[in-house]
């Protein structure tokens, strides 16, 4: 980002914060609409077309079935993001972790390069039905072992990638400084990676709740979203499956904001 | 503390001097067995609170010169002593303090945070870290910024930090690296003078490596021509401009000045003017 000339004098005026374009009006007003735009032409769709509901509900069927099930979309809710929730610690404890040793040690680097790329196209939800026979299909466990899978490989490549992006300047003053490794560690290298640990952060944390949601197809126990939306579906209750998908949306909105939070807190002042 | 140190000086002369280069060599190893020979046979001395600066055209080794004063890189051959000791354990002792071309702050620390680093590292506590961090910033003249984040300070002002910085312990060398070099003309010519006083204040001996000829001479009392392709020291120049703290803006227009800009320059182009010849007996 660009530095703004702060005239030597002229008292504290701190660069203009980066600016919210357009104003409030546009970017919070704008989206909205399209929603209720999109919102109405559905159901006027739905109603004038007189389209069935096990092609399409309408959101009016919808929104009725959310409400009417509040409860149980919420226990859904409850029981998937525990799942996601559990992986993604696991996960990015474990990726920030080996990403450090393989910073550190190269030879620990090049073994786990091809291995991790390995785990990466694992399509891991293909794991789910062995996992369950591991753990036992009355478990959770299966679910959260899918979530962290799928969060370790984000978070592990970002957090590499972020320990390398050290500046020559930084390495040569800390050198002129003759700071020890930790020193120039704990002073350097962590700040400097901490954004990019917190961006695949932010990228792991919808794959937590996608894995976890879909490793429920393969089996294990009820109650959580995904059992709950291929249930609804199976008894012909459409309404209340796209009632359980909306709770989905939401459930992998309110990781993302709250991931996306976190890494906007932390890269405040990590400079361009 | 320091090894047994092959001593080719009697002491007490290494001792007496800020920085004594003596025959060094710096050879890079290049592509395909080729290597570059950075620095050839390069002999200097800087004598306690001389000001010394390194001028000549990308590529003559001037920058490396100064890594390898500050023992951020090893000579291939040769020997640098600082204060009477190898570099090496001169930047264990923290004898320098160096700036670069680039600020290098950090991003996450405020300007008194930057200024404090060194301290912070050596272990002095938050008090005297707090005083010295505020002195300093007094003296480069940013007292209303010093909760201020880099990214909120112009390229002058982030630079003052960086020398404030190099300061902070105190240091009787001063290593800088076209500390100047991505400024203005008119925000360098005002930190050079900020720099001439901040000399005068410390007393402190430097090394400075630039490309501006005029920058060189107003700063220097010698000024160390440097050829390329190898690096060598193709002639020194004693600038007989005043005592650094009495260098001021009126320097500039002065006729001295001109001439001592003008034996430089034609020191660099590489005629040797018969005025500057001997100007330096080596």
């Amino acid at each position: 980002m660009s530095q703004a000339s702060v005239r030597q004098g002229g008292a504290g005026q701190a660069r203009a914060r980066q600016g919210g374009a357009g104003g409030p009006v546009r970017t919070v007003l704008a989206p909205i609409l399209l929603g209720v735009a999109v919102v109405l032409l559905w159901q006027g769709a739905v109603t004038l077309l007189a389209i069935k509901p096990f092609i399409l509900p309408g959101p009016l069927t919808i929104a009725g079935q959310f409400g009417a099930n509040l409860q149980n979309v919420a226990n859904g809710m409850f029981t998937t993001g525990r799942n996601a929730l559990i992986g993604l610690l696991i996960g990015t404890v474990l990726g920030v972790l080996l990403a450090i040793l393989a910073a550190l040690m190269r030879l620990l680097d090049e073994m786990a390069a091809p291995i991790v790329a390995a785990i990466a196209v694992v399509p891991i939800v293909a794991l789910a039905p062995v996992l369950y026979t591991m753990y036992g299909a009355g478990a959770e466990t299966a679910r959260q072992f899918v979530a962290a899978l799928a969060v370790f490989v984000p978070v592990y490549f970002n957090t590499l990638k972020g320990l390398r992006q050290v500046r020559p300047v930084h390495r040569d003053l800390m050198r002129s400084y003759a700071a020890t490794n930790w020193q120039a560690t704990r002073t350097v290298t962590l700040p400097t990676a901490l954004p990019f640990v917190f961006t695949g952060l932010r990228i792991a944390s919808s794959l937590a709740v996608i894995s976890a949601l879909i490793a429920e197809y393969f089996g294990g126990p009820v109650g959580g979203l995904g059992k709950s939306i291929t249930s609804s579906a199976s008894s012909s209750n459409y309404g209340l499956a796209w009632a359980y998908v909306l709770g989905s949306i939401l459930l992998g909105l309110l990781f993302y904001s709250a991931a996306l939070i976190v890494e906007k807190l932390v890269t405040r002042r990590s400079g361009g | 503390m320091s090894a047994p140190e092959p001593t080719p000086l009697p002491g007490r002369r290494a001792a007496s001097l800020a920085v004594d280069v003596r025959g060094v060599s710096r050879v890079f190893a290049g592509r395909k067995g080729a290597s570059v020979t950075a620095l050839d046979s390069v002999s200097l001395t800087v004598a306690p609170g001389e000001f010394v600066s390194l001028i000549g055209p990308s590529g003559c080794g001037k920058s490396t010169l100064l890594r390898l004063i500050a023992d951020l890189d090893t000579p291939t051959t040769g020997e640098i002593r600082v204060f009477g000791k190898p570099a090496r354990q001169a930047r264990i002792d923290q004898d320098y303090g160096i700036a670069f071309q680039q600020a290098g702050l950090l991003p996450w620390r405020t300007v008194s945070g930057n200024i404090e680093l060194p301290l912070e590292l050596h272990g002095a506590d938050r008090a005297a870290r707090r005083t010295r961090a505020a002195e300093l910033i007094e003296l480069v003249g940013l007292s209303e910024f010093a909760g201020h984040y880099p990214d909120q300070l112009s390229g002058g002002m982030q630079q003052r930090v960086a020398i404030a910085r190099s300061l902070a312990e105190s240091p009787s060398l001063l290593l800088m690296d076209e500390p100047f070099g991505a400024l203005d003309e008119m925000t360098r010519e005002r930190m050079q003078n900020e720099l001439v006083r901040i000399c005068a204040e410390t007393s402190a001996a430097v090394v400075f490596v630039t490309h501006s000829i005029p920058e060189a001479v107003f700063l220097s009392n010698r000024v160390v021509v440097l050829e390329p392709r190898p690096g060598r020291i193709r002639d020194v120049l004693r600038v007989g401009l005043g005592e650094t703290g009495e260098r001021g803006e009126t320097l500039r227009e002065d006729e001295e000045f001109f001439h001592a800009v003008s034996q430089v320059r034609e020191l660099l182009h590489g005629e040797a003017p018969a005025g500057a010849r001997g100007a330096e007996a080596r």
